[in-house]
């Protein structure tokens, strides 16, 4: 082949490769780094989890399983829901075991868009959504949150974007990068808008057992939508799961169905392997992994105070595993920052950037830590500002 | 004892060396309160003592361990308390416990080889008046103490940055 570039697809091409990949590289080559970059666990899969795994590799259990995931795994998911959120999902037919949150999404995008269908996606969020949006045919529309309102999406902002083409939107609560969550009430305002403009909604809830303050709501549990709630969810953050790659998807029999038909075609079916620890996970793993929330609150609590010490201005996150300060006073761009950072106090951190434009001004810190890097961190942090003068709070 | 207290010795026992204003930082509290909490934890005798886990196999100092299992006659009047005592009280005795079933106490000794514990077993213990028997047990490898597995293998492998 001469020229790989004339034969790729334009839909692809088209689309930037994550602003991640270049950091991480960097990241990479540099030696001695603390790194608050990580957006996962520190805690390895609990135990009894990996031993359930062993013990079904011995079983044999190494086929396929039917192409919507163990029945078996599918009920206890379905009455997780129901004793949490009291949604009702039947698990023989509104529930989908994907390969992770990721593939949910992209199934649900493409079993809902039609080429130049609109989804609105609030930004800073994961990096994922918008170019799986492309990807899927539609057009991702942009809602910035901001600063000042905490990150939260409003419905105003929501009603601003919205055009006849609008189909989805997506929500990502609590959310990667800002740790922001909404509260009942405001999500209430959110569903008003969801049925007056007929919208479906996506909702990527896979931090949901990471929310620290307040009660999580499910988007599907408020009243008239479930009906239009595409639920996505997964094992990856509360039980530390990630490299499992296992997740799942709830929703009405029709998009299930159509959702089933792509994942049967392209992925046949979740790793059995997968789907037997998820299943001793939520059977077995509530108390461990209520002990590892606990451990993220005090960091958060640790985290949070430590940068507003060293004048580093943050907004208490309420949930996920994320503080999203602020370098707006820095005068640098959230890349310069953090690159600057890498190479001067060697601690590592997510330009805020690469979650959305207005991103721009923030650096992703994760406290997936130990205590002992988090304090370190901080210090290096609070070393770094004062040498260059940056100390936000000292002028 | 109050849900604050619990989560500080929750915290501490799992790092007796982090600092109050660490602990002040992941509970929201003033760091003169968690100081006041410690130090009154502390006198209650809950805190008894600030140690360190050491894996001796890896130091060039050779030490042996037993646990005995001890089947004693309990005393009128003092039961099993004041035999325990007779025997908590040798240094060489790092831990006692009552136990249920098949022996009464689980003695647990600490030697620099096994002669001297044989010889404290023989000469000390065994020949206490209500002792009845004794079962000598040598630890020959540590693999876990005090939650902590030594040696462990597991480590942070997770890629520096992902989003």
């Amino acid at each position: 082949m001469k020229n790989w570039s004339d034969k790729l697809s334009p839909a692809v091409k088209d689309i930037p490769p994550s602003g991640i990949r270049k950091f991480f590289d960097l990241v990479s080559e540099t030696k001695g780094v603390v790194s608050l970059g990580v957006g996962e666990p520190d805690f390895v899969t609990p135990w009894h989890v990996r031993e359930a795994c062993i013990y079904s590799l011995e079983k044999g259990y190494t086929m396929y399983t039917s192409n919507w995931g163990l029945l078996e795994l599918r009920e206890e998911i379905a009455r997780r829901l129901y004793d949490d959120h009291m949604v009702k999902y039947n698990p023989r037919d509104e529930v989908l075991i994907t390969v992770g949150v990721s593939e949910a999404m992209d199934l649900a995008l493409r079993a809902i868009l039609a080429p130049g269908d609109e989804v609105l996606v609030p930004e800073p969020c994961y990096v994922s959504y918008s170019p799986c949006v492309s990807l899927a045919g539609g057009v991702p529309v942009n809602v910035h949150t901001t600063l000042e309102n905490d990150f939260r999406i409003t419905a105003a902002q929501i009603e601003e974007k919205i055009t006849p083409k609008t189909k989805a939107l997506i929500l990502c609560y609590p959310n990667n990068p800002t740790g922001a969550t909404l509260s009942r009430e405001e999500l209430m305002e959110i569903a008003k808008l969801v049925n007056k403009h007929d919208l479906i909604v996506i909702s990527d809830e896979i931090y949901e057992k990471l929310t620290y303050e307040g009660e999580h709501t499910c988007f599907a549990s408020l009243p008239a939508m479930q009906n239009r709630t595409i639920l996505l969810n997964g094992f990856s953050k509360a039980y530390a799961m990630t490299g499992w790659r296992l997740g799942y998807a709830c929703g009405h029999p029709e998009i299930i169905a159509h959702m089933t038909k792509i994942h049967q075609y392209t992925m046949l079916c979740a790793p059995v392997t997968a789907q037997m620890a998820a299943l001793e996970a939520l059977q077995n793993g509530t108390e461990e992994m209520l002990k590892m929330v606990a451990e993220y609150d005090r960091r958060r609590k640790l985290v949070v105070k430590g940068f507003n010490e060293i004048g580093l201005s943050c907004f208490e996150p309420k949930g996920a595993f994320y503080a999203f300060p602020s370098i707006r006073n820095t005068g640098m761009t959230s890349e310069q920052f953090a690159e600057k950072l890498l190479v001067e106090a060697k601690v590592a951190v997510v330009p805020g950037n690469v979650f959305g434009e207005n991103g721009e001004g923030h650096i992703r810190c994760s406290y997936a830590a130990s205590v002992e890097n988090l304090t370190e961190a901080i210090e290096r942090i609070g070393k770094f500002l004062k040498n260059n003068s940056l100390c936000q709070r000292c002028g | 004892m109050c849900k604050t207290d619990l989560e500080i010795i929750d915290i501490l026992e799992n790092n007796s060396r982090i600092r109050p204003e660490q602990i002040a930082a992941m509970l929201d509290l003033e760091v003169a309160e968690v100081e006041n909490r410690i130090k009154a934890l502390e006198e209650e005798g809950i805190i008894t003592k600030y140690l360190t886990l050491i894996n001796w196999e890896k130091t060039c100092q050779e030490t042996v361990s037993a646990l005995i299992e001890v089947k004693v006659t309990p005393q009128r009047g003092a039961g099993f308390d004041k035999i325990a005592e007779r025997i908590y009280r040798f240094p060489e005795v790092k831990a006692v416990y009552l136990m249920s079933g098949g022996y009464d106490f689980s003695v647990l000794i600490e030697g620099n080889n096994m002669k001297e514990v044989a010889l404290f077993v023989g000469t000390k213990l065994a020949t206490i008046e209500d002792v009845q028997s004794t079962a000598t047990h040598f630890v020959l490898k540590r693999y876990k103490q005090e939650g902590v597995i030594f040696d462990d293998k597991e480590q942070d492998r997770r890629l520096v940055i992902s989003p």
